[in-house]
């Protein structure tokens, strides 16, 4: 099926083509280009083109794949680096150089490459949708290989029964390219499947979660808690340490996989992250930190519309290791550029506009991709999470503009930026009067079990003190500090340990990483001591040498 | 590829720079088309959008006495591109890409379209080298990296041309083979400051381009010369290894013609005016700095932008700093003491510094000694405020220190005047004024 195109404009094309499905992947133009059919009517369907349309020209042929826009799903994933529509970036280097080209094509996956098959199933074993059929070793995991009628029906007649006998499998070595067995209707299953990045990939059910996900950053873990499954945004102005400290939590966060997501942001920060990676190990398991990460990396000057699709290509991935059973993490720096892709692809169609120029589906957008995240029992009656933890960059750090606001109404936790923290070079800059996580209380019983009996009730002193300093702070600018009582000075001392010791933290030292027995630690020895100097000021000694016995001189 | 030129005279609508044309049978988009006017003028255009037969045009040049009768468009089959070479180095043009210093455009190594292609993410490399511009208090305590991109955030009455002067006369890299050299897009000039880069020019030690468009010229040009600028940069830094710096100054006006153009066009305006997608136009310029595994050259960005009202929140600074690795922030008050460069350096940032400095690069003590100098300055500012309220006699003799740091600080390591300081004598500086003051031991 193939058409012409009759308009352009920006990274939309207009085409005369009959009979496309709405969200289906088409081929645009002599160049080849990817695409998806977006509006449908009945002379012309709009195309939002994935790729530079500059030199496209009208009466340029356009061709329907039969599939909509999809990522292929199987081993060899780990430690690739995709771009927004799934093409492996080193490949493609390798292939056509250091600049990225439109419209050329590589494998998404590696056929060259041997895996040795163990199979889970006999011939004559029924075989479901979604079902593991068998799994290799991919590095130190083992992955589980489903079956899902996708991969082999390109224009699904929808009727075929998702229940099916295995006529025959294989075991044992293979490449990608060959199929793994038969089934007894004659389709033939492989390693690998394609799966639609617009749709949730399914599971049993979903549960709740009392399990933090324990990010070795002492301000997160012991202030504002993410439990696993769970969906956490950090708003901040530009230099407020985003990206650093959304780096920080893929370094060191306690999961099996990492997706990482560079939305629209900048390439020098990706080269260095690489680079890192692939020297630093995990500090759970020992091994190179590139091995548990997929990188997927559309730079802001990479086009526009592949940017809107990358979110959806990395959190299909995401659920594809989720649904083996793992923890999952997904990272993406930053919402705000997916949300301002929506917007330019918006406007280049012509609708009507929301708040801001944002279109009107931006929240329901949103709320649904947050929806993404959760624990679940898979199909195969594991355990698997996926948990997001998003930055925002809010125009102007004014918290109020759309996109902050509607990712603080769908998320359970808000890890607030702050630009004058980061400017006094307090890192991470997360404001902890204005930062919250609706995980705490759910999650106090795992860290007064798993870490400490006092952990929630040290938490709470720790908020206190920093809320008196708050207090404080606005009689301190009047008369100073000597004008104020010992046991507010004492606060105050105590107040600036806590943000010194316990909740900044250099994310390129070897302080990056903290666990939680650690964070404790530190928690307990400062409150300690203020238990201690506050009650010798209460016996009348006075302030200075009280510090003096803490180290502190005033 | 069209086998014949074709030409068409069914314009129908004109407006500005934005011209329609109907009936056209083939047409790319970017594709760079001829209109020659009723009397015989010849301006450059592009094809902007295209609607079945109906195409939309922008001129480059200036529109005036285009009419619906007469002017006709010929299609070129090409996108557009500038002849490269590396005889470029010396030389200076107009927005138009026509050599300004009266002698003839070099014979052509190649032609190369002008907006670029994105660098593979896999395929750049890593920061390392540091470029050193001469000023203290960015070579010191926010060190340029090549392939970063580090703006230069100004307000109008500041003296952002004199610190653009500076660097364009005193950068340098610290490897001892010398293969530097400064690309200079100005934007919207007006003669007065013209004349004054013109003279600035003349002084340079290392080579240089030019690419100058004046207040006057038409705003499409403010919008092309930055790319040729970056084109002719990515050719002699990834063709002919040499260590490239762009200054881009002002970049207010930049952003300024993008929103007139796009009001043009009949764009959905986004905040302030500005269009949308100016994010994503700003970082296809920016995001062109870096370097490229495999190959020595780099291309490193220093654009300078006035913020409208000294407000950084502003879209142009505050899109700017969301693209850019770190900025350099001038401030009235320094300005105001008479320290030049006026660089406050709270708000300063150079994310990529870390990968520039210490051993082998700069020298040992570099990440220390900035560290230092910050924290310090950084308590000595924070005690002027309460100074103004409780007064210097309220303060303990430790925080009086802090405060005469604070000024010695802004006169003698911020401060230099027109004397250029190698990253030595800028490292001893610091290390003095922290001796000065007993603060040299952590």
């Amino acid at each position: 099926m193939s058409g012409k195109i009759t308009g352009i404009s920006g990274p939309v094309v207009t085409t005369d083509m009959q009979g496309l499905k709405l969200n289906e992947k088409v081929s645009v133009g002599c160049g080849k280009l990817t695409g998806e059919a977006i509006r449908i009517e009945k002379a012309q369907a709009v195309i939002q083109v994935y790729e530079d349309t500059r030199g496209v020209g009208l009466h340029e042929p356009v061709t329907a794949t039969g599939m909509p826009l999809h990522v292929r799903l199987g081993p060899g994933m780990l430690s690739e680096m995709y771009d927004g529509l799934q093409r492996p970036l080193e490949r493609l280097l390798a292939k056509q150089g250091p600049f990225l080209i439109a419209g050329k094509e590589v494998d998404v996956l590696d056929y060259s490459r041997t895996w040795k098959h163990v199979s889970l199933k006999s011939e004559g074993d029924t075989l479901l949708q979604g079902e593991f059929f068998g799994y290799v070793e991919e590095g130190s995991f083992r992955h589980y290989l489903a079956y899902h009628t996708s991969s082999q029906s390109s224009r699904g007649d929808g009727k075929r029964p998702s229940k099916r006998r295995i006529a025959s499998i294989k075991e044992g070595a293979f490449t990608l390219g060959e199929p793994l067995g038969m089934l007894d209707d004659g389709t033939e299953f492989f390693a690998w499947h394609d799966w639609p990045v617009r749709i949730p990939k399914p599971f049993k059910k979903k549960a709740t979660s009392n399990e933090p996900l324990i990010t070795g950053q002492r301000s997160i873990d012991l202030m504002f808690p993410i439990a696993r499954g769970g969906t956490a945004v950090m708003p901040g102005g530009f230099g407020t340490g985003k990206t650093v400290l959304e780096q920080s939590i893929a370094k060191y966060a306690d999961v099996d996989i990492v997706i990482y997501v560079g939305c629209g942001e900048r390439g020098n920060e990706m080269a260095d992250l690489i680079e890192e990676f692939r020297v630093l190990s995990d500090p759970w398991a020992s091994k190179p930190l590139m091995e548990r990460t997929v990188l997927v990396v559309n730079t802001s000057n990479m086009p526009v519309a592949a940017r809107e699709a990358s979110i959806y290509t990395a959190v299909t991935i995401a659920e594809y290791y989720r649904d083996m059973g793992f923890h999952v993490l997904l990272l993406a720096d930053s919402l705000s550029r997916w949300a301002e892709a929506m917007r330019e692809i918006s406007a280049s169609l012509e609708e009507m506009p929301g708040e801001e120029g944002y279109p009107t589906y931006l929240s329901s957008r949103l709320a649904g991709f947050f929806e993404r995240a959760g624990v679940v029992e898979t199909i195969s009656g594991q355990n698997g999470s996926l948990t997001m933890i998003l930055s925002v960059s809010p125009a102007g750090a004014d918290f109020t503009e759309p996109v902050t606001q509607a990712c603080l109404r769908a998320t359970g936790a808000s890890l607030i930026l702050d630009t004058s923290l980061a400017y006094s070079r307090h890192y991470p800059a997360i404001n902890w009067n204005q930062s919250y996580s609706l995980y705490t209380t759910e999650l106090s019983g795992y860290f007064k079990e798993k870490v400490a009996e006092q952990w929630p009730a040290l938490q709470i002193r720790c908020r206190e003190i920093l809320q008196k300093e708050e207090s404080l702070k606005e009689v301190i600018e009047i008369i100073g500090v000597s004008g104020l009582q010992d046991d507010d000075r004492l606060l105050i001392t105590i107040a600036e340990k806590i943000r010194t010791e316990l909740l900044s933290q250099n994310a390129f030292s070897d302080d990056a990483f903290s666990p939680p027995e650690k964070t404790f630690s530190i928690m307990e020895r400062i409150i300690r001591f203020y238990d201690m100097a506050e009650s010798r000021l209460k016996n009348g000694e006075p302030l200075e040498d009280v510090l003096k016995e803490g180290g502190i001189t005033v | 590829m069209r086998l014949s030129e074709h030409s068409y005279r069914t314009v129908t609508s004109l407006a500005g720079p934005i011209l329609f044309l109907e009936n056209v049978r083939d047409a790319k988009i970017g594709e760079v088309v001829n209109v020659k006017t009723g009397e015989g003028r010849n301006i450059e255009g592009e094809v902007l959008s295209i609607d079945r037969g109906k195409v939309l045009i922008e001129v480059y040049g200036e529109s005036q006495g285009l009419d619906l009768g007469h002017t006709s468009v010929v299609f070129t089959d090409s996108v557009k591109k500038i002849p490269l070479s590396r005889d470029i180095v010396g030389r200076s043009f107009n927005g138009s890409f026509e050599p300004i210093d009266g002698l003839p455009v070099y014979i052509p190594d190649r032609y190369e379209a002008i907006t670029g292609v994105p660098i593979n993410p896999a395929s750049r490399s890593g920061p390392e080298e540091s470029i050193i511009t001469g000023l203290s208090v960015i070579d010191g305590l926010n060190t340029l990296v090549k392939g970063q991109k580090l703006p230069v955030f100004s307000a109008s009455g500041l003296p952002s041309r004199e610190v653009v002067a500076f660097i364009l006369k005193h950068a340098t890299t610290l490897a001892a083979e010398k293969n530097f050299m400064v690309i200079f897009a100005a934007l919207g000039l007006s003669f007065h400051d013209y004349s004054f880069y013109m003279e600035t020019l003349q002084q340079m030690a290392s080579g240089y381009t030019a690419f100058i468009t004046m207040a006057d010229d038409p705003v499409m040009e403010r919008l092309l010369a930055p790319r040729y600028a970056l084109t002719v940069a990515e050719y002699l830094a990834f063709e002919h290894d040499m260590d490239v710096l762009v200054i881009m100054t002002d970049m207010t006006n930049y952003c300024d013609a993008l929103r007139e153009i796009a009001t043009a066009r009949k764009e959905l305006p986004g905040r302030r005016g500005y269009p949308g997608y100016m994010y994503s136009d700003l970082a296809s310029l920016y995001e062109r700095a870096g370097r490229v595994n495999g190959k020595s050259g780099s291309v490193t960005m220093l654009p300078v932008l006035t913020m409208p009202e000294d407000d950084i929140t502003h879209p142009i600074p505050d899109l700017t700093g969301y693209i850019t690795e770190g900025q350099i922030v001038l401030s009235r008050e320094l300005h105001q003491k008479s320290i030049f460069p006026p660089v406050d350096a709270l708000p300063c940032l150079s994310r990529l510094m870390n990968s520039g400095i210490g051993k082998g690069k700069t020298r040992e003590d570099h990440r220390i000694v900035a560290n230092l100098l910050y924290k310090y300055y950084a308590k000595g500012r924070k005690l002027r405020k309460l100074e103004a309220i409780i007064g210097r006699e309220g303060l303990s003799s430790d925080d009086r220190v802090m405060l005469d740091f604070a000024d010695g600080f802004e006169k003698h390591f911020i401060h230099q005047g027109e004397k250029p300081r190698d990253i030595f004598q800028t490292l001893d500086e610091g290390r003095n004024i922290l001796a000065q003051f007993s603060l040299d031991r952590p």
